[in-house]
């Protein structure tokens, strides 16, 4: 469904990606873990054509989208939904208008529909008595549910969201996270999630994939990359579930 | 002299890279102009962005340049008795030269300035890129409107920036100055042809479209946090300004 084979991808020296090979299966929900600043988002941005790679292929759907045009990925790109790190709401528009731009821009629904569809996508990401605040007002967590309402408006197949949970409190994550398993497990979608969440990626994963130093280093259903050999992963898995704060006078 | 030569040589590379790339927006602008869908909601709003708020700014620069140029002008045509000429020369100055320029560098100021700072922010904080992953052309939804907004209104103004200078220059001259007003719209009739005013109306048009597409590009490929917007910004004034100057030279002697 999207495959990727030997993908590399620098900026200026510095490398990022240096031959991620990822394969994801129709209708399952895969999340990508790692350190900070490894490349996940780079990585996400690849598979919609927002970034194109060095070297490498990007195959959706068996098709080869490499080399693909901008118009060739504006077709495309209308079944996917998309969730960036830091939200990119647009802030000249309310909560309410950012969620109806997708739909306004790629269907032909009357105003009323539309404002259906608003209104239900709001009000699973708890927004609705928000719906009328701009961006600039919002905290920002409430930022990320509006846009998580935004990437979702079109009803997409594949989902691509880029740290969903993070910066919102123990009881959002939870909730949103189940919305997300929800709507995959519901409409079979194909989800590739980015999260430091371990504990939630190991209850909700069907996969995991695990970046490091520009490569996936583990690839499994969540029980395999609980028992993976490789050190770093170990490591990663282990900070997350024993993780506390370093004794007093200790230093990391 | 090394040194100096590796500048001149970055120099000329990024102002041909520049050229190059404000040629290719232009290029998509115009492809994607008749494209549907229309978005006239925003090329109205954009409109009124560059015309109805520029307004004031114009017809004050409009009546201050008119009142000058009377003053200036009273003074040398008095030396040899052509205070008669004073309703032409100000009449001709507007129309074929301070009209449209003035005009345009006011708009270069207010509008084009606000066109790289807003595509400039869009662009840092990933909302082109939004755009772009919804399956919008960031070209079609954001520039287009802005280009003809720009090349629709300049013009517009012009004409308006043309008859508040010619009012000015009559208010100094056959007020303050005393030329008689018969003489004055007389010699303003026989001086002032159509094609003046309408080649003033023609650079209007080209101008209004370089410094959309110029506020355009600039915002469009920022980069850099707020920092880059602010560079945006500011080169996006100072590059349209003196292409609207250069291109001023060139239009007038190549076409005029
Ligand atoms: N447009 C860009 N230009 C230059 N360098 C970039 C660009 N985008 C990302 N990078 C670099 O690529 C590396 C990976 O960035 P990325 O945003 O993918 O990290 P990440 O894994 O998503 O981290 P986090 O978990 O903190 O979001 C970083 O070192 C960053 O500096
Ligand atoms: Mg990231």
């Amino acid at each position: 469904m999207v495959e990727l084979v030997d993908l590399h991808k620098s900026f200026g020296e510095q490398k990022v990606l240096t031959g991620v090979n990822l394969k994801i299966s129709r209708g399952s929900l895969t999340f990508i873990m790692g350190r900070s600043g490894t490349g996940k988002s780079v990585l996400l941005k690849h598979i919609i054509g927002l970034l194109k790679p060095d070297r490498g292929k990007i195959i959706i759907d068996g098709q080869d989208v490499t080399e693909y045009s901008e118009a060739q990925w504006q077709r495309l790109r209308r079944r996917f939904g998309f969730l960036f790190q830091e939200g990119a709401l647009f802030d000249s528009m309310t909560v309410a208008e950012n969620v109806a731009f997708p739909l306004i821009e790629h269907t032909s629904l009357s105003w009323r529909e539309i404002e259906k569809r608003v209104q239900e996508k709001l009000s699973v990401v708890g927004l609705l008595e928000d719906r009328d605040k701009y961006p600039a007002e919002l905290s920002g967590g409430m930022r990320k549910r509006a846009a998580l309402a935004r990437a979702l408006a079109l009803d997409p197949e594949i989902i691509l969201f880029d740290e969903p949970t993070t910066g919102l409190d123990p009881i959002l994550q939870v909730s949103i996270m189940r919305l997300i398993r929800d709507t995959q497990r519901q409409f079979g979608l194909t989800g590739i999630v980015v999260t430091h969440d371990v504990s939630i990626a190991m209850k909700a994963a069907d996969f995991i994939a695990v970046l490091h130093e520009g490569q996936i280093v583990a690839f499994g259903p969540p029980e395999e990359i609980r028992g993976s050999p490789h050190p770093f992963v170990k490591q990663f898995l282990q900070s997350a579930f024993e993780g506390c704060l370093p004794e007093e006078g200790s230093h990391v | 002299m090394g040194n100096f030569l590796v500048y001149l040589g970055s120099f000329g590379l990024s102002f041909v890279s520049q050229a190059g790339g404000m040629f290719l927006l232009l290029v998509t602008t115009l492809s994607l102009t008749f494209k549907p869908p229309y978005r006239v909601r925003h090329l109205f709003k954009q409109m009124e962005f560059v015309g109805v708020n520029s307004l004031i700014v114009v017809v004050l620069t409009a009546l201050f340049s008119g009142m000058v140029i009377a003053f200036q002008s009273y003074r040398a045509l008095s030396k040899f008795g052509g205070e008669s000429l004073l309703g032409g020369l100000v009449a001709l100055s507007m129309v074929r030269e301070l009209g449209p320029v003035l005009t345009s560098l006011m708009v270069t100021a207010r509008a084009g300035s606000a066109m790289a700072a807003e595509l400039g922010t869009m662009r840092v904080t990933e909302q082109i890129d939004a755009l772009q992953v919804m399956a919008v052309h960031p070209v079609h939804y954001l520039v287009v409107p802005r280009f003809w907004a720009a090349v629709l209104m300049v013009p517009l103004l012009t004409v308006i920036a043309d008859a508040v200078g010619i009012a000015g220059g009559y208010l100094v001259g056959v007020m303050l100055l005393k030329v008689d007003a018969g003489i004055f719209v007389e010699r303003m009739r026989d001086m002032v042809e159509w094609i003046d005013i309408s080649s003033g109306i023609y650079k209007a048009f080209v101008f209004g479209g370089l410094l959309a597409l110029i506020g355009c590009y600039k915002g469009y490929n920022a980069s850099g946090g707020a920092e880059g917007v602010g560079r945006a910004t500011t080169e996006a004034v100072v590059i349209a300004s003196v292409a609207i100057l250069v291109g001023d030279y060139i239009l007038t002697s190549l076409l005029f």
